[in-house]
This record gives structure tokens, sequence and C-alpha cells, in this order.
């Protein structure tokens, strides 16, 4: 088997082994990503040397019996929107183009701290903000599955990278399913875990009650591997749990039987793609032949949760983005050509106005120069929804409804033990099909984003393909902190079926 | 003001800096004084990413200038952002407090300067813990004007004391500050400096007239950039002035015109229009998502108060009932602030009398500290040097003026009293020595020793002075008792 | 609630974006489609609903006021796209007059 086809678990073990060397797999990703990464486009950056150094290093640790962890030496991703000290953290946003971190995110810290070795980062929406990372300003990724279609978003690139065999594990960031999302239509795994279980310390903010980083890979063992690591309190992020970090990767061979599973009736309605209920509809019958029992379950307000994910998102967002004004970092509009401009106006024109000076066009110029259409968008409508006058209407009437939300899925949870449904409505669509209407590329989100709002846990897996060999993603959703529960089912699950195991062809 | 008699109404809007050794929101220092920008971290530059954890130090200041403010403590608080654009706040938002502020609905006497009457309550609408924003500096270059931003002091914990307009003249506006100030210092919740700036005040005010037409009020203006006390009552009876003024020749009311700001302007001692910003007042207040809310029970409420011992009000009562002091002389020590009166206390503690000590520290002592601009903690001359010196003035040892010398030498040398007296040759004379010279003087002047027994005992003045020629060190007090004493023997059989 | 073009501008303002004409009215189109699309929200009735801001129920989580380094100054300017020695510099705060 070439090395590039080993999961984490499987180069845990070959690592301890002694059968291979942290190097030899760095550098088999490291051909990889030079073999596929024209078409597919899944990073930003790639840090060849500073990788194959890491991986020395790492077995060197190994070879004096001082490993960090059993994970050491084994080459990951990060989305870039997870800061790395020293390095450029891009937001793939023209922004933040230039911008070095002189700071560790947690995460990041967290995986070096146990010898990871660092390949590289991945592409994304502009901060996070959509489904098809087509909104990102510095770079263009594509499906690994279909060329001609997105890998999904914000972390396509994550998903994209993991999909292509290029690394065995990467980090994304989901707000609204932007783990879960691109795990579907790339045919990966993608875990959201529960709002708090890993701090979002050095992740640059899109919607800050919001975002959770969770890893994204081929297995769910890999994932509860990647999340024993990220996981965990920190001093740094006040709204990270206090609590301890089960051993998730030692409870994945729990028995289902007698595991209450939830159909959501709401996920199956109108507007789902036929090959993706029936991809669905077989995970079930897997399920099903595990041990589990299978229970419908309603939760009324689901369909509230686009438009109360989109308010509370991009009021959140227009206070976080505000920081990007040009003026301690970041990207600053041609100062002078400002000055001439307003100089010559002022000239000429009426009296000056009292709120066009050279500071506020400063910032306003800078930020619509370097900001992109959707994150534009996001920004105007968020602060229209906190002004004068809308705040109760929109925002707060939004986190009224997120509250139904949260109750829905606590009255659901009274009854099952986990939930289940499809990830998306449809496979991957084609790059450029959605740009013109912001809005259907927003209800792609319509399975997802509730689990943002409730802060649960929410698990996608690749349960089939459609006809055309694109892959179909089901969702598992579990209560908060229960991530040991959702990971046990996914991997029983993985068991059974082999979707996991088909590779992309590609040229 | 012609006909139409006036009250001026004003509110204070204080922000004190909480004394924390680090910022609200991260471990950088608060240190005042720093080169620009050497006091930042990624979370008071608001770099991407970064995230605020808030300071359990100055959640506890806060809370105990609240509950001595007598302020209600909600059982529960949030953190909420205030969004605006400026240069110097990083963040493009301050994390404040909007809905459900730390505390609400607390007051502040004033004590009657007289020592009677009954106190001013002026009520507090809430006090709240807020960041505070940068420095931005002025700086004109080559025709082109820039401004320097500085961060160093973005992030450090400011309490907000917001007062109901209970105040009603400039003079009764510095009083309360004052005594904000005390309370304050008393509490250790802050240095309230303004030239550091750990202490700002914002003045709103206007004036209600009585005028033939019934009562109206003149519009609320704002008034920033006062940097004394002095400043803000001078601006206020400047204020005053302008909107009688302007009230007589346009006539126009509250709510015709929008809210003003004017800056205070200390060199031409007026109060200036500024430039306002149209859409400033829109904040788009939300609840900080990256901060959790503080929950205060009941119990800590009462623990916190029941910690407070020593409050301004509570001292001046202290030292008029436990030390004989009157209030005067107690309300000059207590303004002088809670360290001066500790050592007022240490010093009588050991064993100086009280008046004694009072009338030292108003007048030794702070003129000293005054001269040399030392602080009571930094005075060379602990509270039980000076208890030993004024012990020594009871006892008769030594007089004031050579107590005086014997203070400077301790204060410019940091000497003890005994050293002092030494190096300004000021010892105590041995009883036989004394004797010995008493006894040689009236040998050498049998006409004061006639005079003397002829009645003039004043004659005995010449004696003393002569003794002290002798020898300065001498108690004139004993020369003369002792000279007496001799005379009356040498009479006797 | 229908959304004009004024408080478009506005809105924009507020934000500190800067829309050219053609833009403004893009924005304006979408803007109004969105937010007649969040309106099926109103149709709730949320009364005695508290709003949920957090799905997290923490409380209390403070830190020691305890001193850690400062990035060294160079670190910290790094980013600025205009700085000297010592500061970020930007167009005078004061506007206007320049
Ligand atoms: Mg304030
Ligand atoms: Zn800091």
């Amino acid at each position: 088997m070439r090395l590039i086809h080993l999961t984490v678990a499987q180069l845990r073990d070959a690592l301890a082994a002694g059968h291979v060397s942290a190097r030899d797999v760095t550098q088999a990703c490291l051909d990889e990503i030079r073999r596929v990464e024209a078409s597919i486009g899944a990073y930003l950056a790639v840090d060849e040397a500073g990788a194959l150094a890491q991986a020395a290093e790492s077995d060197g640790r190994r070879a004096a019996g001082r490993a960090r962890s059993p994970l050491d030496g084994v080459p990951i991703a990060l989305k870039d929107n997870l800061c790395t000290r020293g390095q450029a953290t891009t937001c793939s946003s023209r922004m933040l183009a230039q911008f070095v971190p002189p700071y560790d995110a947690t995460v990041v810290q967290k995986l070096r701290a146990a010898g990871l070795v660092l390949l590289g980062k991945t592409n994304l929406d502009e901060f996070a903000m959509g489904g098809s990372t087509e909104n990102a300003a510095l770079g263009t990724t594509r499906n690994p599955w279909d060329l001609r279609r997105v890998p999904g978003g914000s972390s396509g690139g994550s998903a994209a990278a993991v999909a292509a065999r290029t690394v065995p594990g990467a980090i994304g960031s989901d707000t609204g399913g932007s783990i879960r999302q691109p795990a579907a239509y790339c045919g990966i795994v993608g875990l959201k875990p529960t709002y708090g279980r890993v701090s979002r310390y050095g992740l640059i903010a899109f919607a800050s009650s919001l975002d959770q980083v969770g890893p994204m890979t081929r297995t769910a063992e890999d994932a509860a591997l990647l999340l024993e690591l990220i996981a965990g309190p920190d001093p740094r992020d006040a709204t990270c749990a206090l609590r301890p970090v089960p051993a998730y990767s030692q409870t994945l061979d729990q028995d289902l039987a007698g595991l209450r599973l939830g159909v959501v009736r709401e996920h199956f309605e109108a507007g789902l793609d036929d090959a993706v209920r029936q991809a669905v509809q077989s995970a079930l019958e897997v399920f099903r032949s595990l041990g589990a029992t299978i229970h419908d379950v309603s939760l009324p307000h689901s369909r509230y949760g686009i438009a109360t994910y989109y308010l509370i998102a991009s009021c959140e967002a227009s206070s976080n983005l505000a920081r990007y004004d040009g003026v301690h970092f970041g990207y600053r509009t041609d100062e002078s050509a400002l000055l001439r401009a307003l100089a010559e106006e002022r000239g000429s024109a009426a009296a000056p106005d009292e709120v066009d000076t050279p500071l506020v066009r400063l910032y306003r110029q800078s930020r619509s120069e370097a900001l992109g259409a959707e994150v534009q968008r996001r920004i105007m409508l968020g602060t229209y929804a906190l002004s004068a006058g809308y705040y109760e209407a929109y925002y707060l009437q939004a986190l009224r409804v997120r509250r139904l939300i949260r109750s829905d899925f606590d009255r659901a949870f009274g009854e099952v033990d986990l939930l289940l449904g499809p990830t998306t409505p449809s496979p991957a669509f084609c790059a450029g099909e959605k740009l013109a209407d912001p809005l259907s590329m927003y209800l792609e989100d319509l399975y997802t984003v509730t689990a943002n709002l409730a802060g649960i846990a929410g698990l996608a897996l690749p349960c089939g393909f459609t006809r055309g060999g694109l892959p179909v993603g089901l969702q598992l959703l579990a209560p908060p902190f229960e991530e040991a529960r959702l990971l046990a089912a996914g991997h029983r699950y993985q068991q059974r079926t082999d979707w996991h195991t088909h590779v992309p062809e590609l040229p | 003001m012609s006909a139409a008699a006036f009250t001026t109404v004003i509110g204070l809007e204080v922000h004190v800096q909480l004394k924390t050794r680090t910022k609200l929101f991260c471990r950088c220092s608060t240190q005042f004084g720093a080169p620009p920008n050497t006091q930042t971290c990624e979370v008071c530059l608001g770099l991407p990413g970064s995230l605020p954890v808030m300071n359990r130090r100055a959640v506890e200041l806060a809370l105990r200038a609240a509950v001595a403010l007598h302020c209600d403590i909600p059982t529960l608080t949030k953190w909420d952002r205030k969004n605006y654009y400026y240069p110097d706040l990083p963040k493009g938002y301050q994390i404040s407090q909007y809905d459900l502020p730390l505390s609400r609905d607390g007051y502040l006497d004033l004590p009657d300067p007289q020592g009677a009457g009954t106190p001013r309550r002026v009520r507090i609408l809430r006090a709240h813990l807020e960041e505070d924003a940068g420095k931005s500096m002025h700086d004109e270059v080559a025709g082109h004007a820039d401004s320097r931003i500085d961060l160093n002091r973005a992030g450090t914990p400011l309490l907000e004391i917001v007062t109901q307009p209970d105040l009603r003249s400039p003079t009764e506006a510095r009083f309360f500050l004052n005594e904000l100030k005390l309370l304050l210092s008393y509490l250790d919740v802050s240095d309230c400096n303004m030239q550091e700036g750990s202490l700002r005040v914002d003045a709103n005010v206007n004036l209600h007239l009585d005028t033939p037409r019934g009562r109206v009020a003149t519009p609320i203006v704002e008034i920033k950039n006062m940097n004394s006390f002095r400043a803000v009552e001078r601006a206020l009876a400047y204020e005053a002035q302008r909107q009688g003024d302007e009230w007589r020749t346009t006539g126009r009311t509250l709510g015709e015109v929008p809210k003003q700001t004017r800056g205070w302007d200390d060199q031409a001692q007026v109060t200036r229009g500024q430039r306002h910003k149209e859409e400033s007042s829109d904040y788009r207040y939300f609840p900080e998502p990256d901060l959790v809310p503080v929950t205060v029970r009941p119990e800590e409420v009462a623990a916190v108060r029941a910690a407070l011992t020593a409050l301004p009000a509570t001292r001046r009562a202290q030292l008029v009932a436990h030390h004989g002091l009157d209030p005067y002389d107690a309300d000059v020590l207590v303004n002088q602030g809670p360290a001066l009166v500790d050592y007022f206390e240490q010093t009588v503690a050991c064993g100086a009398d009280a008046r004694r000590a009072s009338n030292w520290l108003q007048q030794d002592v702070l003129r000293t500290l005054n001269e040399r601009g030392l602080t009571i903690q930094q005075l060379p001359v602990p509270a039980a040097g000076l208890a030993e010196l004024l012990r020594s003035v009871a006892a008769g040892e030594l007089e004031t003026t050579r107590a005086r010398q014997v203070f400077q030498r301790m204060v410019e040398t940091g000497a003890t009293v005994a050293a002092a007296r030494q190096a300004l040759g000021i010892v105590q004379v041995a009883s036989e020595d004394l004797l010995e010279l008493c006894r040689t003087l009236l040998a050498e002047h049998p006409h004061i020793v006639r005079d003397v027994r002829g009645g003039k005992t004043q004659a005995l003045g010449a004696l003393i002075g002569k003794a002290r020629q002798r020898n300065p060190n001498v108690d004139p007090a004993r020369v003369k008792a002792i000279c007496s004493e001799l005379i009356a023997a040498a009479d006797t059989p | 609630m229908s959304l004009t073009r004024q408080d478009v501008e506005k809105v924009s303002l507020l934000a500190r974006l800067q829309l050219p004409p053609a833009q403004l009215d893009a924005m304006t189109v979408h803007l109004a489609r969105i937010v007649a699309y969040v309106e099926q929200l109103q149709e709730l009735d949320t009364r005695d609903v508290p709003p949920l801001a957090h799905a997290l129920d923490l409380e209390n989580v403070l830190a020691d006021d305890t001193l850690a380094p400062s990035l060294d100054r160079e670190e910290a300017l790094r980013n600025a796209p205009k700085r000297d020695v010592e500061c970020y510099r930007v167009p005078a705060v004061l506007g206007g007059d320049f």
C-alpha cells in the first residue's frame, strides 16, 4: 500500500513499529501535492522545507525513544484561518495576504506539542464565509471527485486535501456546516465538536458564538485520534469548556445494540436530492443491522435555521471584522492617492462632508478594496440587523428562535441517543453555479446550521455515491459533549461499509 | 441672567482606572509611562484570532467600589460590544457593559465641609466595567497631518461611574469629584491620578430656568477634555454662563437641538463645539460572544460589604471619637488620603499625643511632603520615629524649634531621632552637669541672685540665656527650676 | 420593511464600506432579498422565549491578575501598514484640515 493511502491510525502504528519514517511519509505527501495540486488547488501555502525539517526532528525523537505522542511524525494540514506563528495566515483574503501572526493558535500549539508535521495551510472561503471555497481571494480549489465541481466550504481546501490523499488529516472550522458540508462533498469524515470542546484561541473569528474547530479525516477513528489531541480547556479562551477530554479513540468499539437513532423528519422533506436520500436510507439499514433502533423525530423549528443563522452569524461577523480597517495590520489603500483625491474634490466642489475625513475614507476604501463581495454582504446584513431600530426585530428575534431550535434538540435527545440525516440536500455542485444567487448557496447549509446554533456535536461520514460518482454524506448529531458516542457510531458504520476507502481518480 | 432665576443641573461620567497589575483581557502590564507600544500583545492589539479573558482582580475592585457607592449588585452581569471605528480602538469595538451592568442605583454622600448640616446625596445611576482605548498623538510632519497610535493603554480596566443629574453647581461638582476620588483611594481601587489618565471626567450640564412661561431647560451639553477638578469647575461655570447667554439670544430649549459635545480649552478658558460624528450614536451594542457572564451571589456582596472598614466618612468619625480630634482637623487628615491617616494612627499608637501628632502632620509633615514632592509612604521618617520625637517634646527634653531641626535632619538623612540629635549636637545634658553649670552661673552673677531674692524672678531669664551660651543643649525650663531651687536652698539655714 | 438605497448607503457608512453606485444597487437588491427571507422569523411568537446568545452555559471564567510578557515592539508593529519606530501611523484623527 502506498504511504499516502495510510490513515492516521495506520501511520501511528507504522511509525511506532519503525516500518516507516516521518520523513518518508512527509515526502510522500509532498510528492502527491506536487502531482495533483495544479488541478485541485487545496493549499494556499505548502511549507516544504519546514515540513521536512519537522519530520526529521520527529524521526530523531522517535529514534531516541522520546516521541511526543503516538502521532509524532504524522503530517497534517491547517485551514488558513488558524494562526501560525511566523507564517502567513490569510483567511484567503486580500485583507490578510501579508498578515504574519506573532503567535500560534492553541490548536496549532497542541499539534506541535504532539509532534505532528505541519504540512501547509489550506484554502477556504474568505474569512470562512461561504459553502464552496469559491469566495476565496487567494486561490481556487476544486473537488477531487470532479474537477468541474466545488469542494464545498468553507473548509474546502482541507476537505479536498484529505480526499485527494495529499495529507491523512486536516483541521477545519465549522460555523454553519463548514467542516461537515465539504466533508460530504469530498467523501471524507468531518467532525464539528460541541461548542466549547476545542479552543478557538487563534482561530480567526467569523461568528464567535458558532465557530468551532474540528478534524477532517478519512475515518471516524482518525477523527477521534485528532480530537483527543486538540480538545480540552484553554485558559486563553473563556468560552472553552472546562471538562476533561475522554480518550475517544479507546471507546470506538462500543456495541451499537440498543442505540436509539432518531431520523430527523424535516431533513427528508422537499429539496432533498434522490441519490442523497437513497444513500442515507441505506445507511439507516446498516445501523439497523448493527442493532440500532430507528425512531422518527421532529425538529419543528429547523426550517428557521438558515434565517436564524444568517442573522446571528452576520451580526457577529460585522463586529468581528471591524478590526480589518487598515490601521494596525492588514491591507491599507493607497494613502497618498486618497489624500490627493480628497484635496482635489475639496478644492473644486462642495463643502467638506463632516464624516468624509481622510481617516473615514481610509477605512472605507481599505475595507472595500480588500474584502470580497460575500464578506461585504454579510458585514452589511449584520450591521443593518444590529443598527438602531432593527436590533429587536432581527438580532434579538434570532436569539429567541435560537432558543427554540436548541429546545427542539433537547427534546429530541430526551428520546434518542443520536440523530441521523443527510449532511447536505445535494451533492457537490458545479463551480459558478450558485455564485449569482447567494441565497441558494446558503440553503446548502439547511441540515448543518442548527447544530451550530444549538452548540451540539455533528459528524459527517461518506455513505455512498451518486450515479455520477459524487460522494454523498451522512450526518450524525449528538447531544453536547457526546463526541464519544458519535465517533463510535461512525466507526462501527465504517467497519461495515467501504465508502471511505474509495479514492478519486486524479490525472 | 436678567429676570429668570436658574438652576445649573449637572451629571458626571467618571472613568477611573482600576488598580490591577495587568489589563482587563490580557496579562500585559498597566504600568504608566512605558515607551509607546511596549505593553501590548495579540489580545490588546486586537490581532485576528485572539480572545479576551476577564481579569478577576478587575471584577473584584469594581465590585468593591460599587458596594461602597451603595449600589445594587445584580446576580448576573454580562459584557457587550460597543461598535465604533477609531484608530486607538484596534478591535473596532470596545468591550463594555450595556443592559446588565455590574451595579446600579447607588449614591455618594458629600460631607458638609463645615462638619455640620446634612450631607448632600448624589445618586449614582450605574457603575460598570469596560476597557480603555489606546492613545492618539497628533503629529505634524512636513505639512502632512498624521496621527501616531500608542496602544499601551488599550485594554486597561476602567470603572465608568455615571451620576444622576443631581449636582447643582460647578463647586458641588468639584466637591463630588474630591469625595469620589477620596473614596476610591481609601478603597484602594484606583490611583485616581488625572495626570496619568487614571481618572477622567465628562460632564453633562444644562440650565433649568424659571420664566414667565414656566420652567424651561436649555439643551444638554456634554463637556470633555477637562484635565483637573479645577478645570471641571471652571468649564462648568463657563458653560452655565454660555448657555444662559445663548438661551437669551436664541430661546432654544431642550429637545430643539441635538445634544452637543463641547471641549474645554484650558488655555483660553472656554468650551468649544466639537465636530459631531453624524452616525456616532449608533453603537450597535450586542452581547460579547467571547466572554461569559459573571454571577455574584448575595453572600459575596455581603462579604465585600463586611470587608469595607475604613471609608473616609468612617475614618473622620473615628478620628473624632477615638483620638479626640475636632471635626475640622479630622477632615484635613482624612482628605490627605488613607496612607496619611494610617501614619497618624501609627504615630499615636507609638505613644505620641494625638493633638500634637495631628498638628505636626498638618504642618511640618505636609509641608515637607509638598516641598519634596513625596508621598507619605516615601517620607524617610517612620511613624515610630515621629512618635519618639514628639514624646521627647512632650517630656520637655526638646523644645519645638530644636525638634523641628531634628525632624528636618531625619527627613534629609533618614536618621533616627538619636542619630539626628547627635549630629546636630543635641545631647541630653546630664543632671550633675546641669547642676554644676547652675551653681557656677549663680556664683558668677551675684547681682542676679540678689535681684531674684528681691522678688524680681524674671531676672532668672538672663541666667537662662547665659546657660544656653555655655551649652546650647540645656533645657531652659530645667535651668530655671534648678536655679530657683538653689537660691531658695541657700536662703534656708 | 422595505430596504431603500438610502438605507444601504447609511449602513455602508456605519460598516465603513465604500460602495460605488453600481455596487450600491446590487447590494440593495441582495440585502432586500435576504431581509425578506429572514422576515420569516417574524411569524414565530417568541414573547415568552428568552434569547439564547450562547449555547454554552458557562459563567465566571476569570483569569488571575498575573503579569505575562508582552510582545516586543518590533513584533507588535510588524504587521502595521504604516508605522515609525515607535507607533502606528494614520491620517489625522481629527479630519478635514490637512
Ligand atoms: Mg464608557
Ligand atoms: Zn495585551
